[in-house]
């Protein structure tokens, strides 16, 4: 029987058909998209908070209104993910549990600090572009419900990334103080930008499993090259400096080179030891803590007003 | 509270002239708050004029063990469709 299944499921992903939540699925596909899913979703959730932190500080009615916008936008991404994630059989509530836990992660490019009104243009820039790099593959994937959200999110993030452009390059048309500041948030946001790809494929062990579930489209390596060659233009039209020494065109591979990535320090930060991790945990389980008395008024309410409310009860009135 | 609010699945009509079609889900306590929930998740760009939602636990669907032979009797049907049959290339308008 289980090998009819599985049969029927690798005769979908051959075809390129996507796979539907009714469907049956190995257990390690499904283990494997929860875990991926979710670090996807809980990403959206606490990457509201280093943006969401110059909300009260932008410098303009107008910056002020795209920032609120797009930092509602990660929080229906975010949405859209625990609801593709939840077609898996497992419950929100849950999700967030081992978020809170810390037995489910969240990328780790959101424990760094946002110092200065530029790092919302670097995170805009540098940060979704790597994220829509990577999604847009995404938009791809096995899973139907996965690439559903990615579509949705895709087209969302377009925006993102060009409000952090635009915002960056204004800076940097500005004065020295202002071009400096620009300047200092592309040196500090382009190396754990390049590391959002993950690690090198020849350190990625889940990597070619993923590929032949069709999951992932292209390595982590393929990607990075992808999103150095799309950004370096990108800077210089901008007449900011990439900080890499290293960097420059290779004629014969057609792609740019980079300089080497510091690993220890991915390690490092994923690990907890980055600036902010802290902070991003406490704030989270905060606004969650402090938020039950609306859900549960909510509920209350609802209960109240249910016209079977008795029968909810499971006690015929 | 430690559980989940119900989850609702909406359907979004993009605009007057077409269907409703299923955009994805929402949890909330009752009707009203899905749909405002709906509304500020799938409709921040003016992707609907109207939403639905309705309890996820409300769907029956075709169970995927039987997918296959339920929709087997349509299959090997081609002359339900028009480019079945053999018209001679001079009569118009058929």
């Amino acid at each position: 029987m289980e090998s009819g299944l599985q049969a029927g499921f690798e005769r979908l992903l051959a075809a390129d058909q996507r796979i539907e939540p009714r469907d049956w699925m190995p257990e390690a596909y499904r283990a494997t998209l929860i875990r991926q899913i979710a670090q996807h979703a809980h990403s959206e959730i606490i990457g509201m908070q280093p943006e969401g932190n110059w909300i009260t500080r932008a410098p303009s009615l107008r910056r002020k209104a795209i920032l609120i916008a797009k930092v509602q936008d990660e929080a229906g991404h975010g949405l859209y993910l625990y609801s593709a994630c939840e077609t898996l059989g497992v419950d929100r509530a849950d999700l967030l549990e081992l978020l809170h836990s810390g037995q489910q992660k969240y990328s780790s490019i959101f424990n760094y600090p946002t110092l200065t009104w530029a790092d919302v243009g670097a995170i805009g820039w540098l940060v979704d572009g790597a994220a829509i790099t990577n999604q847009v593959a995404l938009c791809r994937c096995s899973y139907g419900p996965y690439a559903r959200a990615m579509v949705r999110i895709c087209k969302e993030e377009s925006f993102h990334q060009r409000q952090g452009y635009e915002l960056l390059s204004t800076l940097a048309q500005g004065t020295p103080a202002q071009r400096a500041m620009a300047q200092d948030a592309v040196d500090r946001w382009w190396w754990p930008s390049l590391m959002m790809f993950g690690p090198p494929d020849d350190a990625s062990p889940h990597s070619a499993q993923s590929m032949a579930w069709r999951i992932k489209r292209h390595s982590n390596d393929e990607l990075r090259q992808k999103f150095v060659d799309i950004t370096v233009p990108q800077a210089a039209a901008a007449g900011l400096t990439l900080p890499d020494s290293q960097l420059r065109w290779n004629e014969e591979r057609g792609h740019y080179d980079i300089g080497p990535i510091d690993w220890a320090e991915f390690k490092r930060v994923i690990k907890g030891g980055g600036p902010c991790n802290r902070q991003r945990m406490d704030r989270r389980v905060g606004a969650h803590e402090e938020g039950s008395w609306v859900r549960e008024a909510a509920a209350a309410y609802a209960a109240k007003h249910r016209p079977d409310g008795a029968r909810q009860g499971g006690v015929a009135a | 509270m430690s559980r989940d609010w119900p989850l609702w699945e909406v359907f979004v009509r993009s605009r007057r002239g077409l269907s409703h079609i299923h955009a994805g889900s929402v949890h909330a306590p009752d009707a009203q708050m899905a749909l405002r929930n709906a509304r500020d998740l799938y409709t921040r760009r003016q992707e609907g004029v109207s939403i639905w939602v309705v309890p996820s636990s409300a769907i029956t669907a075709v169970s995927p063990d039987e997918k296959d032979p339920y929709f087997a009797s349509a299959a090997g049907k081609a002359y339900r469709h028009p480019t079945f049959y053999d018209i001679p290339s001079e009569v118009r308008n058929l």
